[in-house]
Parts: C-alpha cells; structure tokens; sequence
C-alpha cells in the first residue's frame, strides 16, 4: 500500500497539487488520470522520490521515501524511466542486467543471473539478449525496460505515460505485459495514462486529478461518468458500455 | 554476458610491443647487447626511456578514462576535461601557485592546480544545466568558449608576471622533459584511475539519466561528486607533470563506446588500454618525423583527434545516442 498525506506541492511559485491525500491498494494496477497540468506527473514523481517532498508524507508499506536509505527503496519500489530519452548503448542483457543492481551493488551472484535469465525469456526477448537497445524497435525497447524492472524483483513498478510515442500495437502490448505483471507476479503497478481509454481497460483503480486536487477515485467502472467527465476534464464527451466495459468518447 | 577479455589481452599485448619500441627510439642510439654490457646505456634506459614509457601509458589511460566519466556525468558524447575548463582551470591553479606560493612544496602547488580544476568543472556543469537538452551540440560548443575563457585569464597573468613561457610548457602537452624522479605524481593519477573501477557500475547508472539512478538506488549527487573529483585530479596531475593533451578523453571513449557500448565495467579497462596505445604511438611518432628533433605529442594527437571529432560529428545523424 502506497499512503501520500497531505502533499502540497509548488512549482517556480505556482501550486501543483494542493493537499492531495490518497491511498494506492498493493496488487493490480492503479492509474493517474486527469487533464494536462493537473499534477499527475509531479505525484507520481513524488511517489518514486525524484523529486524532494515540500509538505506532506509519502509511505510505500510503511518506508517513509524521505528517510529510507536509496538502496532499500529500490528494492521495493522500480520506476520505469521514459524510453523516449537517451537510448543507453547496452544490450538487452545488459540493461536487464542494471536491474539486480540494487540487490547485488556490483557482484552479481547466481542468483543475480537466474533472475536476469528469467526476465528475458518472460518477455519474449531471448532472441535480442545480445542485441544493442538501439537497433530495437520502440515496443521491443519498451519491453526491455520492462524486463529490466522485471528483475529488479520490486513489488511497486511506477511509470510515467510509457504509451507515449508508442503506436496502438505497441501500446496494447505493454499494457497487457503490465497486467501480467500484477496478475502472474503479484505485482503493484502505478501508472500516469494520458489517454482515459487505456485506463479504462486496463486499470482495476483510477485516481483523478484536477488542478492539482484529487477527483473521483475508484474502479473505472463506477467512477467514469458523464459527470465525471465534466467535472475532471471540462468536456462533455459521452460514456459508451459495452458489457462491463467502459468507453470514453473520443 | 558479453566480456571483451580477448579484447584486453590483445591491447596488453600491443601496448607491450609499443613499449619496447618506444624504449629503443631516441637520440642516443642503443642496442640490446648494450643495455646489458654497457652501465651507460642502462642508464639511458632507466632515467629517461623507462619512466618517459611509463608517463606516456598512464596519461593516455587516464585521460581517456576521465573523457568517458565526465562524458557519463554530463551525458554528453563531445566533451572532455581538456576542452570543456578543467584542464584550463588546472593550468591556471598551477599558474597561481607560481606567482603567490613559489616556495611552496609541489604537493601543495598540485593541490592548488587540482582545486581550480575542479572549481572549473562545477562551473562547467552549473552552465551546461542550464542549455536546452534539445540542442546537445551546443554543450561541448560552450565548453570550448569556457576553457578558451580560462585559458585567457591564464595567459593574462602569465603576461603580467612574465611567465608566458610556464604556460606554453602547461598547455602543450609533451613527454621530453620526463625523467625518472619528475614523473612520479602521474602514478598519483593511475591509482585514482584504478579506483574508478570500483563505482564502474554507478557511474554506467549516472550515465543514464537521474530518474535511472533514483530508480535504482544509486546516489546520484555522491557518485557526480566522486567521478568529478577523479576528473579534476588527473586532469591536475596530468596537466602540471606533462602539459595538456586535448582530445585523448574525446577520441578514445567515442571509438570504444561505438563499438562496445557503455557498460562500464566491461569497457572501462579498454578505454585505458586504448588511451594508453594511441597516446604513445602519437609520442612514438611525435619523437621519429622530425628525428633528431621532437614535435609534441599533444600536436600530433591533436591533428589526429580533430580529424577524427569531425568525423564523428557528421556521422551523428546516422547514429546518434
């Protein structure tokens, strides 16, 4: 369980989030949604400690992110960094490799190894073990990112708008990958989404956000409305259902 | 996992083989037999030839290992200490010493010249944070206008107190004045870079970006600071005990990131081991062109590593990291 109280956050003077309280459940996945500036990001960068608390609290089962040493932080929570930055020149192995860091500070063991080993058949990524990242195709480069978490064997995965520059296979694929991490391997995931859609398919919990407040929180299937809409995202768009299923119109 | 022990070897072996062709080129003629018969010529060897082999290996190691870590640092491919204010700032603590401690043991001088290196990397680093990271070409761009910056203030007070001359000797990198006994700091540097091994991994993490760092639990202000006090170090050591050899921290982490990527802990010995050959083949070189005379080996790597910067700055397009 990840519990944030009372975060205050200012950027160059102007308010970000404005005493935002929430609890994310372990298991599953949990999406930040809500419009352009409303803060999602800056949470959730203040959830992984990139960025310093101004006020506030945030605890990952009970580790204060402040005061945890940095080496039992990322044994217990991995942030998956944007791939649309610096592609770094290393194979598949090892980047994945970079993720038993935490637990081996340098002198890999078998143990170390075996993990790396799993990752990357988990991920299908076998064939490209000693590929450099660059010669990879976005999703697969995404995947490797995800494998590279994989191994670092955290119990909370944070990313922010992996989707982005991701075509709708790429994405689709991701996120299925990351629904298998929670639903195969007990995982927590937190996500910022920009598109509500992928939210709205993939996610068991949404958090809203708007101007720097906390919105409707819960399920997509009973918070997503036409009031919801209107209230988070200042637009009139209309809920379609199909089944149990929630869509948004575009 | 990808190793490259083949790689190593065969550079130990090449680096071995300059070695001794560099100790048999001077201008006293000496052969074998004679190194063993005649005491003469085994003093040749071990005063001059011995330790100036030596200075040339670790400068070359140690320059192209703190091109690579200030490259991780700053996450950009074109920079290196001696073209971005740390060796500038190094020549001008040095320059200092001279005028206001003259008396002072060269400890201390060193200390001083290591200080201003480093002063002049945070400062480097305070002004490239603040460069769009749209535009990369800009950063090693403005590190050239800092270090001639620096490199002005320098020759400033040398033409001020007369020392013109100290300054071309600091500025011009070049292996003719070494002897045994006016070399020995550099083994200083070649600890310092032995070391560096040691946060290998951390500093490949910081070479990936803060959010990569924080993610996986690697301090990355502490490993900056460390890695930076490295640079300063042996850019300062370096640059007092030979002269500064521009491009070496350039040339030989860009041949050796493209070609072997940059998991640091595999390639790092590598880029030693390159610095090291093609520094003493520049010296090599430098010592045979113009025999009996000598062009300086920052000359000579200095046309050779030019070349090969615009090169590598057109061929950014087709695989630019």
């Amino acid at each position: 369980m990840i519990t944030a109280s009372n975060i205050t956050h200012q950027h160059n003077g102007k308010p970000v989030l404005k005493d935002v309280s929430v609890q994310i459940p372990g298991g599953g996945i949990t999406a930040l949604v809500g419009p352009n500036g409303a803060g999602k990001s800056t949470l959730l960068s203040l959830i992984a400690r990139l960025q310093p608390l101004q006020s506030g609290q945030v605890l990952v089962n009970g580790l204060d992110v402040q005061t945890t040493p940095a080496r039992n932080m990322a044994r217990t929570l991995a942030i998956l960094p944007q791939t649309t930055e610096v592609t770094p020149r290393l194979t598949v192995a090892e980047l994945v490799g970079f993720g038993r860091y935490p637990h081996h500070r340098g002198r890999p063991g078998p143990q170390d190894v075996a993990k790396v080993d799993e990752a990357i058949e988990t991920f299908d990524l076998t064939d490209f073990r000693d590929r450099p990242l660059d010669s990879l195709s976005g999703g697969q480069r995404q995947r490797a990112f995800v494998a590279m978490v994989f191994a670092q064997d955290t119990e909370y995965v944070l990313l922010d708008e992996p989707l982005n520059n991701l075509d709708i296979a790429a994405s689709r694929s991701l996120m299925q990958t990351l629904q298998g991490l929670t639903r195969d391997h007990g995982r927590t995931v937190v996500i910022v989404l920009h598109d509500i859609n992928y939210a709205c398919a993939y996610a068991d919990t949404m958090i809203t956000l708007t101007d720097g407040r906390l919105g409707p929180c819960g399920t997509p299937g009973d918070i997503v409305s036409d009031a919801m809409m209107q209230q988070v995202f200042r637009t009139d768009a209309r809920i379609l259902r199909v089944g149990d299923r929630v869509l948004v119109e575009a | 996992m990808r190793t490259l022990r083949l790689e190593i070897w065969v550079g130990l072996g090449v680096i071995l083989a300059l070695s001794v062709v560099s100790l048999g080129v001077g201008v006293i003629k000496l052969s074998w037999e004679q190194a063993f018969s005649d005491p003469e010529a085994l003093r040749v060897l071990i005063v001059i030839r011995l330790p100036r082999t030596l200075a040339v290996l670790i400068t070359g190691a140690v320059l192209a290992m703190a091109g690579i870590i200030l490259q991780a640092i700053v996450r950009n491919r074109f920079v290196e200490p001696m073209t971005t204010g740390t060796g500038q700032g190094a020549a001008l603590g040095i320059l200092l010493a001279t005028i206001l401690i003259p008396t002072a043991p060269l400890i201390l001088r060193m200390g001083l010249a290591a200080t201003t290196a480093l002063a002049a990397s945070l400062g480097f680093l305070a002004i490239v944070r603040r460069l769009p990271v749209t535009q990369p070409l800009l950063v090693p761009l403005v590190g050239l206008i800092y270090g001639a910056l620096l490199g002005a203030v320098s020759v400033f007070f040398a033409y001020q107190f007369d020392l013109q001359q100290s300054i071309a000797i600091w500025t011009t990198g070049e292996f003719s004045g070494v002897l045994k006994g006016r070399y020995e700091l550099l083994w200083l540097a070649a600890l310092a870079g032995g070391l560096v091994y040691l946060i290998a991994d951390q500093l490949a993490i910081i070479g990936m970006g803060q959010t990569m760092a924080t993610g996986l639990g690697v301090n990355y202000w502490q490993i900056m600071a460390a890695g930076l006090l490295v640079i300063s170090l042996v850019t300062a050591l370096t640059v007092v005990t030979v002269g500064m050899i521009p491009f070496v921290g350039l040339v030989v982490p860009n041949i050796i990131s493209r070609r072997y990527g940059d998991n640091l802990r595999q390639t790092l010995p590598l880029v030693a081991l390159t610095g090291a050959g093609l520094v003493l083949i520049s010296d090599i070189l430098g010592r045979i062109l113009r025999f009996p005379f000598e062009i300086p080996v920052g000359s000579v790597f200095g046309v050779i590593g030019a070349v090969f910067f615009l090169m590598i700055l057109y061929s950014r397009s087709r695989s630019a990291y």
